[in-house]
């Protein structure tokens, strides 16, 4: 096995062993908040479950596999060798560190903090200092890939970077950018104070750091969905990508709106004025088009292979279409999962109605539809597309691989649709058990236990996920080699491409000014007149 | 197979709806706010949170609901973990509520069951809301955000009663019926 596929299986098997334990932990916590009894469970285990299951899901699951997805990516696009190929392995081993640093305190249980950390509530510094870890083993990532594309640039001037390439550039370079308002916070605020450096903390500042990082966060997490959808959905399709050059729009409008958002996070704070709530509102209502014109293009792509393949009318284009492949099979069941998380989203983000919903389980169930469903759906379609490549033999089962999706899909809706209706009633968020003798909870029985089922769906779709991957173990090696892994190609292939949407210099330049806009102030203000600072609250048992 | 220009002017079609869809989202939100008023609560107002007891405002013995000498009605809150104080606050329906809510120690955050009634509660701060209750009853107010190990038994109850049952004292405190 060649070293660079040995480093990408590396990644995606550490984060889809994260991602299997933390769908237990996940149906486990389910039980808890239900009538249904949940065995183990005390106040202290369902936070400590809580923190781990977060911590797995948005910080391992997601950044390993991104981290392996883009070694394979830019191998396979750039067709060269991969540029500091043991930077890469010592980022991995320095990620795995950080990984171990963090969830042992929280398997000790004194880190139950949850992912997000609500300072001035403190936890071992050790899960900190782990996360920082893992923070900059993706900034090693970040580095390679850059690093990969300028070479690739070099040695191919006037051409276009292949899409994937482009699309995982842009993300690794919003990831930097994402990254500065987290690292800030633990840095300079969360972590003196785990120490005992500092006995206070100002929480206006740093919720307002947190959010800097919390939306952009989500679509470092959901850009490699957008590059299955661009550069490995059309392929699988049998036809060709629609337009490459709004799959670069896309990317780019997905770099300079992701970030001057994250205050929609805080519209129900009270350090904040209602203008910058309102012109980060703004900004996010613009981070809904690059979706739709990817729905757009994703759609008018697979009409072609529809039609291709000999689809009819108006709608037979859709019936023709190779349903069989797991790749356009995720790609259409993401696609109707983004149908119901965006229109939550919409809601969400919707300045005042946001009361409506705040800190309910309408909220949960949004980001687990839209990232559970749509995104995650799609890292096993590109799992399912990758294995047979990373390890050299075909996949022993397609049939299982469509049975774990479609499970997936179900366990995910069955589970989300009752949670979006009971934040509607009220149900709040973040709570280990609910009273059910309360007339007003009893009534939301029910639909609990309906959820319930959808999450012991969802875990037997991760087990099979898991077992579809380590069945390639018993497949037999193939009588010829592989046919050699391609992203797909446009209708019509970019020739002459302007340097706008070859490279990202001037983009930088505009998030910059939009970041100056959006959090200047409201960051300054924390300096300009210092808010009265919160006591530290420690919560692993040491001293204060 | 489609020419790169026709395929251009379907995708820039499409890029004009997406924006239209957008900017009438825009402006709804607009209208809703400066016309309807709904906004977020965005009450920028700070206070020491070691030294509530000692402010005028968030000692023991003026939590809860009191008519103001200008007829306003406003219910004082203090979360702390894991209780509010009061944990049963009275108001009367279909008049003008002002909630005013902080915390001596970590982050809370309040919603109530059936309103629009949320706001996160963080120290340093007093958050605001205003609202009107319609319907008369007990209504849960839970912590929703996360504020340590005991965040789940941490709530109250606002409790609205028809007007004529409204009966503040002389210095215009009103608490909740015996339940």
């Amino acid at each position: 096995m060649r070293s660079v596929d040995r480093l990408a299986l590396a990644h995606l098997q550490l984060a889809f062993a994260a991602f299997v334990l933390a769908c237990a932990l996940g149906l486990w916590q389910m039980l808890a908040r239900s009538p249904w009894p949940a065995p183990g469970f005390t106040p202290s285990t369902y936070f400590q479950s809580v923190t781990a299951h977060g911590a797995a899901m948005a910080y391992v699951l997601t950044t390993f596999f991104i981290m392996g997805f883009g070694y394979f990516t830019a191998d396979r696009a750039l067709a060269r060798p991969l540029p500091g190929l043991r930077l890469a392995w010592a980022g991995f081993w320095l990620g795995l560190l950080g990984v171990a640093m963090a969830m042992a305190p929280v398997a000790l249980g004194r880190a139950s903090v949850l992912y997000t950390f609500y300072p001035p509530l403190t936890a071992s510094v050790w899960f900190y200092l782990g996360l920082v870890l893992v923070v900059a083993a993706s900034w090693i990532w970040c580095a390679v890939m850059i690093l990969a594309m300028r070479g690739w640039k070099r040695a191919n001037p006037g051409q276009a970077v292949p899409l994937a390439m482009f699309a995982t550039v842009a993300n690794a370079i919003m990831w930097v950018w994402t990254t500065a308002g987290v690292s800030a916070e633990l840095v300079f605020q969360v972590i003196p104070a785990a120490l005992g450096l500092v006995e206070t903390i100002d929480v206006g500042l740093s919720r307002t750091l947190f959010s800097w990082t919390l939306h952009a966060i989500v679509y470092f997490w959901l850009f490699p969905a957008y590059i299955a959808f661009y550069a490995m959905a059309p392929r699988a399709a049998g036809g060709r990508l629609y337009s490459d050059t709004m799959g670069r729009v896309s990317f780019v409008l997905f770099l300079l709106y992701s970030l001057p958002v994250g205050m929609h996070h805080l519209f129900m704070d009270p350090e904040h004025s209602t203008g910058f709530k309102f012109l980060q509102m703004t900004l996010t209502v613009l981070v809904a088009v690059p979706t739709l014109l990817t729905v757009f293009t994703i759609a008018a792509s697979f009409e072609l292979a529809g039609r291709m393949r000999g689809g009819r009318g108006l709608l037979g284009w859709i019936v023709a279409l190779p349903w069989r492949e797991p790749m356009v099979l995720a790609t259409g069941l993401a696609f109707f999962m983004l149908f119901f998380g965006g229109g939550g989203g919409l809601v969400n983000m919707s300045y005042g109605m946001n009361a409506m919903v705040h800190n309910t389980s309408w909220v949960t169930a949004h980001f687990h539809l839209i990232f559970g469903g749509t995104v995650v759906i799609m890292y096993f379609a590109i799992a399912y597309d990758v294995w047979p490549h990373l390890v050299g033999r075909p996949a022993p089962s397609l049939r299982l691989q469509r049975a774990q999706l479609w499970l997936w899909f179900i366990g995910m809706m069955t589970m989300t649709l009752p949670w979006h209706y009971l934040g509607l009633l009220g149900q709040w968020r973040r709570v280990a058990q609910f009273d059910y003798s309360n007339p007003i909870i009893a009534a939301w029985a029910p639909w609990v236990l309906v959820s319930v089922l959808g999450g012991a769906v969802l875990l037997a779709s991760a087990l099979l996920f898991a077992w579809n991957l380590w069945s390639f173990r018993h497949a037999p090696a193939p009588a010829r080699p592989l046919a050699p892994f391609a992203f797909a190609q446009a209708v019509h292939e970019p020739r002459r491409i302007p340097a706008a949407l070859n490279g990202f210099g001037m983009w930088n330049a505009l998030v910059a000014v939009l970041m100056l806009a959006a959090y200047g102030y409201p960051l300054a203000q924390f300096f300009i007149s210092p808010p009265p600072s919160a006591l530290v609250h420690r919560v692993d048992g040491a001293p204060p | 197979m489609k020419s790169e220009r026709d395929i251009l002017r379907t995708e820039l079609q499409w890029t004009l709806a997406v924006g239209a869809a957008a900017g009438v989202v825009s402006l709804a939100i607009l209208w809703a706010s400066l016309a309807h008023l709904i906004n977020p609560p965005s009450n920028f107002e700070t206070i020491d949170p070691a030294a509530l007891h000692l402010s005028d405002e968030f000692t023991e013995s003026n939590l809860g609901t009191r008519v103001e000498a200008d007829g306003e009605v406003v219910t004082r809150i203090v979360a702390t973990q894991f209780a509010f104080a009061p944990s049963c606050v009275l108001v009367p329906a279909d008049r003008p509520v002002t909630m005013r809510l902080t915390s001596p120690d970590v982050i809370h955050g309040v919603l109530v069951t059936g309103t629009n009634v949320n706001t996160m509660i963080v120290p340093g701060y007093v958050s605001q809301v205003r609202a009107t209750f319609r319907t008369t009853g007990d209504l849960l107010m839970p912590c929703h955000e996360y504020c340590g190990i005991g965040h789940s038994q941490m709530w109250a109850v606002v409790q609205v009663v028809p007007a004529e049952r409204f009966k503040p004292d002389a210095q215009g405190r009103a608490a909740c019926e015996k339940r």
